[in-house]
This record gives structure tokens, C-alpha cells and sequence, in this order.
């Protein structure tokens, strides 16, 4: 791993690429690489005659969701008091509870190998700015062909948006979905016809679909 | 944000460096056909929209996801074992291989052991997998060369003795369920030994009977020989495995490239290609055949006596530490494998199938374009693919 990143940013300077490790006992660990230059570290890391990583393995899609975390932060602030008749500035420390939201991101994972030397698997990853309007990432199908069909899927379940993907359009949901359905949060849709039936949680469900349709169509959508 | 719609009547843009499938000028008007999807050949619900100028085709776009039910969301809302038996699922003709990629991952995963008795049951289990596999795929193709029926039952004749063999030791005919993580489910009894070592030497015999029936049948050669040819380079690069890769002359096998299980101990050759045409494809698959058998052989006479399961296996309050694993096996239709995010709970954080029929299909177009509609059929058969695992 240490070589490979030495290698890689002797041949794309500023790449800024990162081990991720991996504890598990499969011990394969990762690169993150910095989306602005994976296209010329793949490219690298595909015709370096030592690496030669020239089959693509697989290429998936993970989501991490925003994060709520709680913590207690020492606050130091200063409180007038009254000390003897007199007002005094004084310091004094509180702890306070804070949330903070660290937000999520979608990540792109790429397993290579190579055929010619038959090692790997090397990782890659990437992670997009944000889950919902800064999910651009470069597209390793130019590189690798392999990617197109993964890509386009990783597009139509996660919603991972590859720039420079010559055909990116959706795998396995038709045309017009909206969702992505592979999402950590993807809630099904509400569109089923409820059958009378037993189940208290089915009905409930069907009574609250039909609130919602009429509520619809009262405001005309 | 992006326009999804099909339209195969415009060429792709165009993106520098990209591998992208060769493009031909029409000479007439097209003509757009959709195959599917509920044509006789795509074994399923599978579609590819042609563009066609009189018989030859110009452009060729596959259309997935008509059996789509997002097997990687229900695996990630169950545990880890809980998704075992929805893996015969996927490649329902290979239930038994579907198994033991997943727990391989899952045992990288863990850092778990087999026994060896259990890596034995897996290899002699896999192996009939790719027997049954493989002699279905090539009667297909000649049922798709309009040879109705014959080469199919010869091949679902032996199908089903080995289908008995599977209904005997895992309960099941298709839907095994067989593997554990940390060993398989039940052990064999010394008499399904005895069952299986009696269809194994059956099969040197069926093996021949088909080579002579098909081999050099003249309609099969004349359809075959020189119709969709994938180059090597493009193979590679196109994340092409299995026996295609192989019949594109490419010498990668990943029993003996990682050694998983005990693939190491036996002796058995990489059949390969050199015309890098269907009829490769489907001689790769007969000698694969051969080697399977072979290596039958060889494990059935050496399987040793002991438990199934690691005694350190946990099956209840199954826990992986945090971490990820990529498992990978050599599976009848090219590399099956598992990508597992762990996040400490009982449930996979991220479950992940890598499809080889679905990757094998990203250069169907490529072999296509240029060839005959008719052509496309055999083109599309010899890719050999499922659709319970192309759309997952």
C-alpha cells in the first residue's frame, strides 16, 4: 500500500492520495483518492509496468448518512458577578451539550486487479461533497470499460452523478424514477393499491396513503 | 438532469480515449427493432433495442431491470446469514457457487476457517455446479442455433442425476443453501459419496457422446466459426471473465490464480481460446467440462474424514468487527463476487454482488455490430448469462 502511494504521487504530483485502513482480518485496505486527479492516477495505475492494473474488478456505490453527534464541549465565557457589592467580570467554565451534524457523503469503491501480473485487490475510493447536490465524481470508464454498466448503476441506485461517462443513464430502474432506491434513507414508494385485509400495520398504512392522495388532489397536483 | 430516454437512432457522444464500440455508417435507412423482452432467447426478461440496416446491426443497447427486486437493500435489512439462501437467487441454475462466494467474503470477513472435509464438499459441490452449468449453456446455445431440443435434453438428461445428487445431500434441487460461514450445512453420508462417485464416472462418458454429437456438426461450425469475435485487450479491459475471457485467449483462472478453498491441490488445465469467436466460447465450455470432471475425481477419491463446521464458528450473535472484505470465486459464468462493509451490527452496512453475467453483457454490443440479427442470438447465448443476476 505505502509503495503504491509512493508510486502514485511520484507520478501525479499533488495527488493527494490517502491510506484508508481496514481492520478487518482480510486486511485489504484502501485509497481515497482526491476526485480532481483520479482519472490521472487511474490512468497510472492501469499502464505503470510494475502495477498494471488493467482489469477492473467491481465498482459499487456506499452511502454514509449525515451524522448527529452529541458531545459535551468545555465552554469558557466570562459572567459578571457580584462580588462583595462590587460587579466583577469573572471567568468561569461550563459545560455545555452540543449537536453538531456531520454530513454524510457518498463514496464510489473500485476493486482492481491485474491480469497480466494476476495480483490485487488494490481499493479505490471516492467520496462525493455531500448526499444530495455536490455528488459529481470523475468517471473511470475511459479508463476502464468495465465501469460503464457499474457506473450507470451505481448513478441509478446511489445517485453518484459520473462526469465524463459517455452514457449514463439508468441500469435497473426505468426512465422517469425518481429515488435511489439503494440509498440508506430510500423510503419505498406510496403507490400501492391496500387489499382489505387483517393486518392492522397494512391498513394503516393504506389509510394513510389515502389521506395523502386526497390531500394531493385537493391541492391540485 | 440527464435525459434518460433511450434513443439507440443517435450514436453516444463522443468521449476522448474512451473503448467505445465500434460505429458503422448505415447504408440505408434504420429500421429499430426491440428484442425482448419476452423473446425465446434472452432466457428471461431482458431486452436490447437493435438498430438495424437491412439484417446487419448497427447499434445494439441492452435493457435490464425487469427482474430487479434490489437483492443489496433486502440483504443489508437482514443478517448476515439471513441472505444465504436469498444468494440461489441470483444465478438460480448455480446455487451452489452463489453460496460459497458469499461465505468466503464473509469468512475474509471474520478471519474464519474451514475444515477440510467442508472445503473438500465445497470444491466436489462447485465443480457439479459447473458441469451442470456449463453442458446447459452449450445445449442452449444449439437450441438458439434452432436445433430444437436435443443437445438441451442430453445436456438436462445428466442435469438432472447431479440435480438428485444436490436434492440428496442439501434437501434442495436449485435452492441449496448449502454453506455456512465456517464450513456447509450437513455432512455427506459415506452412500451420496458413493452416489456421487458413480455419476461422476458416467460423466467421461457423456462428456464424449456430446463432443461427438456437437463438435463437428457442420450446421454448428458454419454458424459459429468467426461470429463475435472479442479481442483480448478489450476483454480485459472490459471486465470480461470466465470462460469468456478464456475463449478470448486470455489465460486468467481464479482457481489458480488466488488458490481459494484447496484449489491448489489439484491437477487440472485452463482451457483456452484462440480464434476468440463463439465457437470458442462453447469448445472453452466443453473442455471446462472435461476438467471439472477431473477434478471430481480426484476429490472424491481423496476426501478426508471430520467435522463440516469450525468449532469456532458462530452461528448466533453473529457480529463481523468493522472492517470490509472483497471475496471473490471462479463461478461457472466468470468471477462471482461479495463486497461486505461490516459496521459491528448483525446486519452487512453494505452488501454487495458483483455480477459476472451483468459485466460480461457491457460488450455484447461490441460483438454484435456487424453481424447478422440472427447472428446476434448465438452472439447473446454464448455469453451465457442469468437474468436472476444481471438485474439483482
Amino acid at each position: 500500500m505505502e509503495e503504491i502511494k509512493a508510486a502514485i504521487e511520484a507520478a501525479v504530483p499533488g495527488a493527494g492520495v490517502e491510506i484508508v485502513p481496514n481492520p478487518s482480518p482480510s486486511g485489504q485496505h484502501s485509497l481515497r483518492l482526491e476526485p480532481a486527479h483520479a482519472v490521472a492516477v487511474a490512468k497510472f495505475l492501469r499502464d505503470d509496468a510494475e502495477l498494471q492494473l488493467d482489469f477492473l474488478s467491481n465498482a459499487t456505490g456506499v452511502d454514509y448518512l449525515d451524522k448527529e453527534i452529541a458531545e459535551k464541549v468545555k465552554v469558557t465565557r466570562t459572567v459578571m458577578k457580584t462580588v462583595d457589592d462590587v460587579e466583577t467580570p469573572v471567568e468561569e467554565t461550563v459545560e455545555e451539550a452540543r449537536k453538531r451534524v456531520e454530513p454524510g457523503y457518498l463514496e464510489a469503491v473500485y476493486h482492481l486487479f491485474s491480469v497480466a501480473h494476476k495480483h490485487g485487490p488494490v481499493v479505490l475510493r471516492m467520496r462525493t461533497g455531500n448526499r444530495s447536490d455536490r455528488v459529481e465524481l470523475p468517471s473511470l470508464t475511459p479508463i476502464w470499460r468495465s465501469a460503464e454498466f457499474q457506473e450507470r448503476e451505481i448513478f441509478d441506485l446511489f445517485g453518484i452523478v459520473f462526469t465524463g461517462h459517455p452514457d449514463l443513464r439508468r441500469l435497473l430502474m426505468w426512465e422517469g424514477f425518481k429515488d435511489h432506491p439503494m440509498r440508506r434513507d430510500y423510503v419505498e414508494p406510496d403507490d400501492f393499491e391496500y387489499e382489505p385485509t387483517a393486518h392492522d400495520e397494512v391498513l394503516a398504512r393504506s389509510e394513510a396513503h389515502r389521506a395523502r392522495i386526497e390531500a394531493q388532489e385537493g391541492t391540485g397536483l | 438532469m440527464i435525459d434518460s430516454s433511450t434513443n439507440i437512432a443517435t450514436a453516444p457522444e463522443k468521449v476522448e480515449g474512451w473503448n467505445r464500440p465500434p460505429v458503422i455508417e448505415p447504408e440505408s435507412e434504420l429500421l429499430e427493432v426491440a428484442m425482448g423482452p419476452h423473446h425465446p432467447s434472452t432466457h428471461g426478461v431482458f431486452r436490447m433495442d437493435v438498430a438495424l440496416d437491412g439484417e446487419k446491426v448497427i447499434r445494439l443497447k441492452p435493457v435490464f431491470g425487469y427482474l430487479h427486486r434490489n437483492h443489496e437493500q433486502l440483504a443489508q435489512g437482514m443478517s448476515y446469514l439471513g441472505s444465504m439462501p436469498y444468494t440461489d437467487r441470483l444465478d438460480y441454475i448455480c446455487s451452489l457457487t452463489n453460496n460459497w462466494a458469499y461465505a468466503l467474503a464473509v469468512e475474509k470477513l471474520v478471519g474464519q476457517q474451514v475444515p477440510e472435509r467442508a472445503e473438500y464438499l465445497r470444491v466436489i459441490s462447485a465443480e457439479l455446479t459447473r458441469v451442470v452449468n456449463h453442458s446447459s449453456a452449450i445445449g442452449f446455445l444449439a437450441q438458439e442455433m434452432g436445433c430444437s431440443g436435443t443437445p438441451l435434453m442430453y445436456a438436462f438428461r445428466e442435469r438432472e442425476k447431479i440435480l438428485d445428487l444436490f436434492e440428496a445431500l442439501t434437501g434442495s434441487r436449485m435452492m441449496c443453501n448449502y454453506m455456512r460461514f465456517g464450513g456447509c450445512r450437513v455432512d455427506a453420508s459415506p452412500a451420496w459419496l458413493e452416489g456421487a462417485r458413480t455419476v461422476v464416472a458416467s460423466l467421461p462418458k457423456f462428456a464424449g457422446e456430446f463432443e461427438r454429437l456437437l463438435c463437428s456438426n457442420e450446421i454448428l461450425m458454419a454458424r459459429c466459426q468467426g461470429v463475435g469475435i472479442l479481442r483480448p485487450e478489450l476483454a480485459v479491459n472490459a471486465g470480461v471473465t470466465g470462460p469468456m475471457l478464456r475463449a478470448s485467449g486470455v489465460n486468467y483462472d481464479i482457481r489458480k490464480v488466488d488458490h481459494y478453498g484447496i484449489y491448489d491441490r489439484f491437477k487440472f488445465r485452463v482451457p483456452l481460446g484462440d480464434h476468440w469467436d463463439v465457437y470458442d466460447r462453447f469448445m472453452v465450455r466443453l473442455l471446462e467440462m472435461r476438467e471439472s470432471i477431473g477434478i471430481l475425481e480426484q476429490a472424491l477419491k481423496d476426501i478426508p474424514p471430520g467435522p463440516v463446521m469450525d468449532a469456532k464458528a458462530r452461528i448466533r450473535g453473529f457480529r463481523p468487527k468493522p472492517g470490509e472484505a472483497y471475496g471473490r470465486i471462479e463461478g461457472p459464468k466468470g468471477e462471482l463476487g461479495f463486497y461486505l462493509i461490516s459496521d459491528g451490527t448483525s446486519n452487512p452496512y453494505r452488501y454487495r454482488v458483483r455480477p459476472p453475467s451483468l459485466i460480461n453483457l457491457t460488450i455484447l454490443e461490441d460483438m454484435c455490430i456487424g453481424q447478422n440479427l440472427a447472428d446476434v442470438v448465438l452472439i447473446f447465448g454464448s455469453v451465457d448469462i442469468v437474468l436472476g443476476e444481471v438485474d439483482r
